[in-house]
């Protein structure tokens, strides 16, 4: 099945899952990190010229030069839970393969391995590996035994206040009750002619088609959930 | 129980959740953290066993794993037990890659031997390795003329090559050990050219006599950087074979198992690295003491470096 739910099961006994992140957020975070490298190292650059380029000045862009191409991403991953600004704006994190937070030693294996994964240019291999294993993980990912996931917001429940409950004519299913209900819950996603429609599907337990059929779900959906 | 009355029931400790994954800073209290981790499993395990709807489900994972992810971020924050390491961790690591350590010295020093030889009875051959201005560069360097050898230089431009030597040094060792991800070749390349330049270099400074500058230049530090790179060689090859011979586990696991055994040795690459640049930039260069003291001082850290990575067997439990 293609699915981006990455399920593991933590300490506290549930299964957690998340959703893994594909190669088009990966690289525009990346890009948006490029950017960033890039306007941290003409700072640097201008604020080393007057301690002089060829003595202490030089010495000291160099190491941050290397500073900033290979460890910019291990220090943010350890630093900021996982996320440098660039997948912190695309709201993406690294985290172990048991979702925990990346630790010093698999930040350091995924971001070294990034030359590979670089080879033979643009980060090819890195993507084609990307695609062809189901959690979107490059080859520094693999050895690293790391996975990006996105770790944006979920949605505030939609309020129901005016929704008053009404008990449905007929004994539904435990699984037919969760169905109703997630049609409330969605509903207001939903645009109307779609929602008349699935309405009218159900014409048969509600008594009712199109607009009315709808209503008539909702309030049932509203009685399942509890409100009184 | 429905699911609008177990809304209502945990709403104000999802409030609190919610308000300490967004300010983690303040959110100190970890026993507390921990406390509201397991009501929230248990709250997720209830919704999931309930089949209350799906959004209310998610709504729940997530803040199950923003907490999850807050509590074990105390784990990734485990300070580096550094004199451990130095001590037992690294040594271990290095007595562990033993055979991969023998594979990539002959791979650096073989190539080496031959070109060293090479540019030692023929003049010309160094042009094969080396462009002109290069060899011409080279050879004024470590004229025994020049007043400073390494480089006509001031004593600030000592900081400037600490500079270039960390960058340039460690990103080789950094490219030789991704290299091993390639089925160890792209490691065996690094470490062929590598022993090559330097094999090649030797040689043709030996036949011009350059002797007195260059190898006190080099055996100070080349007591870490050789090893060094030989010990990143050592970690690509690893990951390399790890590929090639997976054993009972799937290549995937042994690959991953393989990134996990040679963290020590990356770390270890680094420090001894950044020794090398050190005593490169301000102890090798230096012109005005003498050679035999150069020699002897160059000796003792090879002897050093030798004794400590011959240090891990004991380490080994068996």
């Amino acid at each position: 099945m293609l699915d981006t739910a990455y399920r593991v099961e933590i300490p506290g006994g549930i299964h957690l899952e998340a959703q893994v992140v594909g190669p088009i957020p990966r690289i525009f975070a990346f890009t948006i990190d490029l950017v960033i490298r890039g306007i941290i190292l003409a700072a640097l650059s201008i604020a080393s010229i007057p301690l002089g380029l060829d003595g202490v000045g030089g010495g000291f862009f160099l190491i941050l030069l290397f500073v900033i191409e290979w460890l910019y991403p291990v220090l943010f991953e350890l630093l900021a839970r996982g996320q440098t600004p660039g997948k912190k704006l695309l709201g993406i994190a690294v985290v172990n393969d048991d979702l925990s937070p990346v630790t010093l030693g698999s930040s350091l294996v995924r971001n070294l391995l990034r030359t590979v994964d670089f080879l033979p240019f643009f980060y090819l291999a890195g993507v084609v590996t990307m695609l062809s294993n189901r959690h979107f993980q490059r080859l520094g990912d693999l050895a690293a035994g790391t996975l990006v996931i996105s770790i944006a917001k979920s949605a505030q429940a939609a309020s129901l206040e005016d929704v008053p409950p009404l008990a449905p004519a007929t004994q539904l299913s435990r699984s037919e009750q969760t169905a109703i209900v997630e049609f409330l819950q969605r509903s207001a996603h939903l645009s109307q002619p779609r929602q008349q429609e699935l309405a009218t599907i159900l014409e048969g337990i509600t008594h009712q088609a199109g607009e009315d059929g709808v209503e008539r779900l909702r309030r049932h959906g509203a009685w399942y959930l509890g409100m009184r | 129980m429905k699911q609008h009355e177990f809304e209502a029931l945990h709403q104000e400790l999802w409030r609190q959740i919610d308000s300490a994954l967004e300010n983690p800073a303040r959110a100190d209290n970890t026993a507390l953290l921990a406390e509201h981790y397991l009501s929230l499993c248990r709250q997720l395990a209830i919704a999931k066993e309930r089949m209350y709807d799906a959004a209310l489900v998610e709504r729940l994972n997530n803040r199950s794993l923003g907490l999850y992810r807050e509590l074990y971020r105390y784990r990734a924050e485990t300070r580096l037990n550094f004199y451990a390491f130095l001590r037992r961790d690294f040594p271990l690591a290095i007595f562990r890659h033993r055979f991969f350590i023998l594979i990539a010295l002959v791979a650096m020093i073989l190539p080496g031997l031959v070109a060293g030889t090479w540019t030692y009875f023929d003049d010309e051959a160094i042009y094969s390795v080396l462009d002109g201005s290069q060899v011409r560069h080279m050879e004024r360097i470590y004229d025994p003329e020049a007043r400073k050898i390494g480089r006509e230089r001031e004593a600030d431009t000592d900081l400037f090559m600490f500079g270039f030597y960390i960058k340039n040094n460690i990103s080789v060792a950094f490219r030789c050990f991704a290299g091993g991800l390639l089925l160890g070749i792209g490691t065996l390349l690094v470490l062929f050219f590598n022993g090559m330049f330097m094999g090649s270099i030797a040689g043709h400074l030996t036949r011009l006599d350059f002797v007195d500058t260059f190898y006190p230049f080099v055996i100070g530090h080349g007591a870490f950087e050789l090893t060094a790179i030989v010990f990143s060689g050592a970690a690509g090859l690893r990951l390399g074979y790890a590929i090639i011979n997976p054993g009972h586990s799937s290549r995937l696991d042994s690959l991953r198992q393989a990134g996990r055994e040679v963290v020590p040795m990356l770390y270890g690459i680094v420090v001894m690295l950044t020794i090398a640049a050190f005593l490169e930039a301000f102890w090798s260069s230096s012109s005005s003491l003498p050679i035999a003291f150069k020699y002897s001082v160059g000796a003792i850290l090879w002897i050093l470096v030798l004794l400590y990575s011959f240090s891990g067997r004991r380490h080994e439990s068996r």
